[in-house]
C-alpha cells in the first residue's frame, strides 16, 4: 500500500500540491486522471522520490520513501517518467536491461536475462530489440521504456502516460498486458491517463485531480459519472453503459 | 591474501573483457608504441641519465593524460551531454586562479618554497570543494546544454579575468611565476608534484572503474538513474569532488589544456563505438596517452619543438569543439 500523508509540493516557489491525502491499496490497477496541469506527474515523481516534499511524508508498505535507501526502493517500485527523452545511443535491448540494475549492480545473472527476455517478449520487441532507441518511432520508444520499467520486476509499477503515441492496437495491447500483470503476478500499478474509456476500461479504482487537489477517488464506476466528470473537466461529459463499462463521450 | 588474488582475478578479468573490442587493442599498441618511441629515439650521453630523465617526464605525462580522460568522461556522463568538459566550464582556469593568489599573496620565492605534498594536497581539497560549491547548484538547476555551456563560459571568463587582474598587481619578477602556471607546457613538467597526484589519479581510477556501472546508470539521466537506485545527490557530489581534485592533478603539472579532454574522448568514443564506461575508461585513456607521449615525441624529434604540443592540442581541440557544437545544433 502506497500511503500520502499531508503531503504537499512547490516547485520554485509555486505550490504545485496541496495538502494531499491518499491511499492506493496493493493489487489492481489505478489511474490518474485530470486536465493538464493538474498535479499527476508531480504526484507520481513525488512518490517515486524524484521530487523533494515540501511537506508531509509518503510511505511504501513499511517503508518512508523520503529516508528509505534509494536501492531498496528500486527493488519495490519502477516509474516511467513522462516525456524522458532516454539518453546516450542505446539499442532496445540494452535499454531493458537496465531495469535489472538494482537487482545486480554490474554483474547480470541468468536470472536477469530471462526478466530481460520476458519483459521484450511481453511488449513486442523482439523484432526491433537491436535497434538503436533514437531510430524508432514515438510508439516504440514508448513500448521500450514501459519493458524496461517491467523488467525490474517490483511491486509496484509508476506509468506516466505510457499511451503517448501508441496507436489503438498497442494501447490496447500495453492496457490488457498491465491488466495480465496485475492480476496474475499480483503487481501494482499506478498510471496516468488521458483517455478516460481506457481507464474505465481497464482500471480497478480512479483517483482524479484538479489544480493540485485530489477532486474524486473510488472504483471505476463510482468515479466515472457526469457529475465528477464535471467537476474535474470543467464541462458536461455524457457517460454511457457500453458492455457493462462506463463510457464518457468527451468528444461530443 | 588468496581474496586479494580473487579480488585482482575479477578485475583483470574485467579488463580483459572489455578489451574484446579489437579497436581497442590497436589503440592499446599505438599508445604502447608511442610509450617505446619516446623512450628509446635518439637517446645519447649518459644513458642512465637521460633514460631516467625520459622515465619520469613519461610518468608525469601518462599521469597527466590518464587524469584528463577521466576527469573529462565522468563529468560528461553526469552532466549527460558529450561537448562540455571541465576544462571549459573554467574548472582549470579555476586551478590558475587559485595559483595567482597564491603568488599574490606569498610572492614568487615564498611560493616556489612551498612544500609541495602540503601545497598539492591543500589544492586538492580546495579544488574539490570548489568544484562541488561552484557546478552542483547549476547542475541541480539544469542540465540543458545552452545554460551550462553559458555558465561556464561565464565562470571561465571570471576566473580568467581575475587572475590577469591579480597578476597586473603583483611585481613583474613574481608575474613570471604566474606565466608558467598560465600556460601549457609539456617540455617542463614539474616533477616535484608528481608523487602526490599520481597517486591520487590511481586511486580516482581505480574508483572510476569500480563505478563504471553506476556511471552507465547516470548516463540515463538524473530521473532514471534516481528511478534505478543510484543515490544521485550523492554520487553527483563525491564525482564532482573527484574530478576538481583530477583537474588539480593534470594543470598543476603541465598547465591548463582547454580541449584536450574533449578531443580524446569524443576520439575515444568514436573508436570504440559504445557509451560502456568499462570500454570508454580504458579507449580514453589510450587515446589521450598516444596523443600526448606519441605527440610529443613526434613534436620534439621530428619538428624540433617548432609547435608546443599544448599550442597543437588547442588548435584540433578546437576545431572539433566547433565540429561537435555544429553538429549537435543541426540535430
Ligand atoms: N519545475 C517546475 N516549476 C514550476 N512549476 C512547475 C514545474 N513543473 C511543473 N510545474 C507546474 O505544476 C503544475 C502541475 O504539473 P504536472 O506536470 O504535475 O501536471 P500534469 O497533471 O502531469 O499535466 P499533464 O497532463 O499536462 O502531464 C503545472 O501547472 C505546471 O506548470
Ligand atoms: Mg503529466
Amino acid at each position: 500500500m502506497i500511503r500520502i500523508d499531508n503531503v504537499s509540493v512547490s516547485l520554485s516557489g509555486t505550490s504545485i500540491l496541496e495538502d494531499i491525502n491518499l491511499e492506493l491499496p496493493r493489487g489492481g490497477i489505478t489511474a490518474l486522471i485530470g486536465p493538464n496541469g493538474a498535479g499527476k506527474s508531480t504526484l507520481l515523481s513525488a512518490i517515486a522520490r524524484l521530487l523533494p516534499l515540501t511537506a508531509g511524508s509518503i510511505t511504501l508498505d513499511t517503508l518512508e520513501v523520503a529516508h528509505a535507501p534509494s536501492s531498496e526502493l528500486a527493488r519495490r517500485m519502477a516509474i516511467m517518467p513522462q516525456d524522458n527523452v532516454v539518453a546516450g545511443r542505446l539499442r532496445v535491448k540494452e535499454l531493458v536491461q537496465f531495469g535489472r540494475f538494482p537487482h545486480h549492480r554490474g554483474r547480470a545473472g541468468p536470472e536477469d536475462h530471462n526478466a530481460v527476455r520476458e519483459a521484450l517478449q511481453l511488449f513486442d520487441l523482439e523484432s526491433i530489440e537491436e535497434r538503436f532507441i533514437d531510430t524508432l518511432s514515438g510508439g516504440q520508444r514508448q513500448r521500450a521504456r514501459a519493458a524496461m520499467c517491467y523488467s525490474q520486476g517490483t511491486d509496484y509499477l509508476l506509468l506516466d502516460e505510457p499511451l503517448n503515441n501508441l496507436d489503438i492496437f498497442y494501447a490496447r495491447e500495453l492496457m490488457r498486458t498491465l491488466r495480465r500483470v496485475a492480476d496474475h503476478a499480483g503487481r501494482t500499478i499506478i498510471i496516468v491517463l488521458h483517455d478516460l474509456n481506457h481507464a474505465s476500461a481497464h482500471a480497478d479504482r480512479i483517483v482524479a485531480m484538479r489544480e493540485g487537489k485530489i477532486v474524486a477517488d473510488g472504483p471505476t464506476q463510482s468515479v466515472i459519472t457526469p457529475n465528477i466528470l464535471k467537476s474535474v473537466f470543467g464541462y458536461e461529459i455524457d457517460v454511457k453503459t457500453i458492455a457493462g463499462k462506463p463510457i464518457s463521450l468527451h468528444f461530443l | 591474501m588468496l581474496l586479494v588474488q580473487l579480488r585482482f582475478w575479477l578485475y583483470f578479468s574485467a579488463v580483459h573483457s572489455a578489451m574484446r573490442n579489437v579497436n581497442l587493442i590497436l589503440l592499446a599498441s599505438l599508445a604502447l608504441v608511442s610509450i617505446v618511441l619516446f623512450l628509446s629515439v635518439n637517446l645519447r650521453g649518459n644513458l642512465q641519465f637521460v633514460l631516467e630523465l625520459r622515465v619520469v617526464k613519461l610518468v608525469a605525462l601518462v599521469q597527466v593524460a590518464v587524469a584528463v580522460a577521466i576527469s573529462t568522461i565522468v563529468f560528461q556522463t553526469i552532466t549527460t551531454n558529450r561537448i562540455l568538459t571541465p576544462s571549459i566550464m573554467g574548472m582549470d582556469a579555476l586551478f590558475v586562479l587559485i595559483q595567482t593568489v597564491l603568488v599574490f599573496f606569498l610572492g614568487g620565492l615564498g611560493f616556489a618554497a612551498l612544500n609541495s605534498t602540503y601545497k598539492s594536497l591543500a589544492e586538492v581539497i580546495l579544488m574539490s570543494a570548489l568544484a562541488c560549491g561552484l557546478f552542483l547548484p547549476i547542475l541541480r538547476h539544469t542540465t540543458a546544454m545552452t545554460l551550462m555551456l553559458l555558465g561556464g563560459i561565464v565562470l571561465g571568463v571570471l576566473f580568467r579575468s581575475l587572475s590577469s587582474l591579480i597578476s597586473r598587481l603583483i611585481d613583474p619578477n613574481d608575474f613570471a611565476v604566474v606565466q608558467s602556471v598560465s600556460y601549457a607546457d609539456f617540455n617542463t613538467i614539474e616533477s616535484n608534484f608528481l608523487p602526490p597526484f599520481l597517486i591520487l589519479t590511481l586511486v580516482a581510477l581505480l574508483v572510476c572503474w569500480k563505478l563504471r556501472h553506476v556511471l552507465d546508470v547516470f548516463l540515463l539521466g538524473r530521473e532514471t538513474a534516481i528511478g534505478l537506485g543510484v543515490n544521485w545527490e550523492l554520487y553527483a557530489v563525491g564525482l564532482l569532488a573527484l574530478i576538481g581534485a583530477l583537474v588539480a592533478a593534470s594543470t598543476a603539472l603541465v598547465g591548463p589544456v582547454t580541449f584536450l579532454g574533449l578531443l580524446v574522448v569524443a576520439l575515444a568514443e568514436r573508436i570504440v563505438g559504445t557509451q560502456r564506461h568499462s570500454q570508454m575508461f580504458i579507449g580514453a585513456c589510450l587515446v589521450s596517452i598516444t596523443l600526448l607521449v606519441g605527440g610529443q615525441t613526434l613534436l620534439s624529434h621530428v619538428f624540433y619543438n617548432a609547435v608546443p604540443l599544448g599550442i597543437l592540442i588547442e588548435f584540433v581541440g578546437g576545431i572539433a569543439f566547433l565540429y561537435l557544437l555544429f553538429s549537435r545544433m543541426r540535430a
